[in-house]
This record gives structure tokens, C-alpha cells and sequence, in this order.
């Protein structure tokens, strides 16, 4: 399992969200490594394909659908289960994907 | 550096997406008087948004007033430009002015660095508190402080906000 993190400096709770993905892979038993990635240009987040800080990929899947977001230097849109707009994924969110990424 | 705690209102004259030009004369009467730096592309001052509208819908009746200010430049981020603006504002029914500070020299002159970031003045127009609306961008129902409602009902009854200045959360104001 591959699993990158990237972000951008200037949008804040980046840590918090690293955090928490770091959280949710010992719960689930998970000993795989986080590839951090920052992204500081233009240029570069048009080679990342990153769609807004934080963005979480595993095995090239993002955990969310890009939605709205688009690609660039912004904070990313992510929407919870209840349909409220967070600037965070959720404990949820990570835990399906991660799921999801596990052969059967 | 943020317009510091018990500085006087500065005066601007924006233009809002309801067509008038929106001038602080106009909230002179208001007992509070909050300016709410904002935008339409970044999740923090969407994940606030909701808590500005019930707040100035919970305090119209007793003369709060907010307006909230756009000042990203539209060239880096088009949902943010005038029409955008427009559009939320009519998806969201908002009940306070939402202006555009095209130059970006309202922000500046405010030291304003994030959307959300509020600034909420008496009924002097003395700036009483400074930051953000509340401890928890993520869930409204989790929230412990409400710092923006409480120095609201502190202003109400005549007293100091206890918490005058938080920390601004959100994204960074995007300058030209």
C-alpha cells in the first residue's frame, strides 16, 4: 500500500490532518510509511494533480472525489457524512479508504 | 499586523452584491457592529458560514450588524470574483452585505491575514474583539468557546468580551 500525503504550507490544520491519518493507520493495525509531500508552486501542484491541502492519496486514489476542488495552491473542500463542509478529512473518511485500498 | 484591540472602526465604502455601495456610516447605529472578513472558495469560512448567518439572524433584532468583506484576487481564484460573490450570496440567503474589496486596501488597512477573521466593534466603533468565530471550524456541535456570540452578549450588556482576541483559522487572504 502506498499512501501520500501532500500539502500546502499556508493552509493551516495540515498537521492536525497528518495526524490524525497516522491515527487512524495504528488503529487499523496498519504499519505502512506516509510519504509527506509539500507542494509550494503552481507548477508543482499542476504535476501533483493537487486538488487543495491536505490531500491524501492511497495507491493513487484519492480518498475523497475531487468535487469542487480544483487544482491549485487553495485549501481543499471536503464534505463530512453529514454533508457539512470541513476543511479536514474525517477519522471516517481515511478508515473507508483505507479499507477500501486492502486486498480482500 | 491586525487592527489592534480598542482602535477606532476604519471607514470603507464597498461594494455589495445586492447593487449598493455599503459605507460604515450606515451601521453607525448598530450597538455592535461586526466585519468579517470571508470568501466563497475556502472550506474554513465555509465551515463557518452557517454560524454567521444564524448569528446575525439570532442578533438582527437587537441591532447587531455584520457585513462580511471578499478581498482574494478573483484572477487566482474565480470563485471568488463578483459573480461568484453574487451567487452565494442568494444560495445562502445571506442577511448581512456581502462586499467586494476590489483594491484589497479595506483588508490591508485591517491587517486582515484569513477568511474567516472577525472584527467586531462597539457601539463607539472600538474594536472589543478580534479573531475567530469560535474553537471548532469542524463541528458546530463540538464547539467549547463561542468566542463571537459571547463577546456579542458581552457588548449587549455592557461589559468587556473576556476572550478580546483569538487566533484568525482559515485561509490566507490572497493578495494580488
Amino acid at each position: 500500500m502506498r499512501i501520500e500525503f501532500f500539502y500546502w504550507e499556508e493552509c493551516p490544520s495540515h498537521d492536525e490532518a497528518l495526524a490524525r491519518l497516522r491515527a487512524v493507520l495504528r488503529e487499523e493495525g496498519l504499519d505502512v510509511p506516509v510519504h509527506v509531500i509539500r507542494v509550494d508552486t503552481d507548477e508543482q501542484a499542476a504535476a501533483r494533480q493537487f486538488l487543495g491541502s491536505p490531500t491524501i492519496r492511497i495507491n493513487d486514489q484519492d480518498i475523497q472525489p475531487p468535487g469542487e476542488n480544483r487544482i491549485g495552491l487553495s485549501c481543499r473542500v471536503y464534505y463530512t457524512e453529514e454533508g457539512r463542509v470541513t476543511p479536514l478529512p474525517t477519522t471516517e473518511m481515511i478508515r473507508r479508504a483505507l479499507r477500501a485500498a486492502q486486498p480482500e | 499586523m491586525p487592527l489592534a484591540i480598542d482602535s477606532d472602526l476604519i471607514p470603507f465604502a464597498l461594494p455589495g452584491t445586492d447593487g449598493a455601495t455599503h459605507r460604515t456610516e450606515e451601521f453607525a447605529g448598530a450597538p455592535v457592529f461586526g466585519v468579517i472578513f470571508h470568501c466563497n472558495h475556502c472550506p474554513y469560512a465555509q465551515a463557518w458560514e452557517d454560524r454567521l448567518i444564524a448569528a446575525q439572524r439570532d442578533y438582527a433584532a437587537r441591532g447587531v450588524r455584520f457585513v462580511l468583506i471578499n478581498a482574494n484576487d478573483p484572477a487566482k481564484y474565480p470563485a471568488d470574483d463578483f459573480t461568484h460573490m453574487r451567487s452565494r450570496a442568494e444560495e445562502k440567503a445571506y442577511p448581512f452585505p456581502y462586499l467586494f474589496d476590489e483594491t484589497e486596501e479595506t483588508a490591508r488597512a485591517y491587517g486582515a491575514t484569513r477568511t474567516p477573521e472577525v472584527f467586531l466593534f462597539d457601539d463607539r466603533g472600538v474594536l472589543r474583539y478580534h479573531g475567530a468565530p469560535d474553537d471548532n471550524y469542524e463541528n458546530p456541535a463540538a464547539v467549547q468557546h463561542h468566542y463571537l456570540r459571547d463577546a456579542i452578549d458581552a457588548l449587549l450588556e455592557g461589559r468587556m468580551p473576556a476572550t478580546a482576541q483569538t487566533k484568525p483559522v482559515g485561509c490566507t487572504i490572497k493578495w494580488r
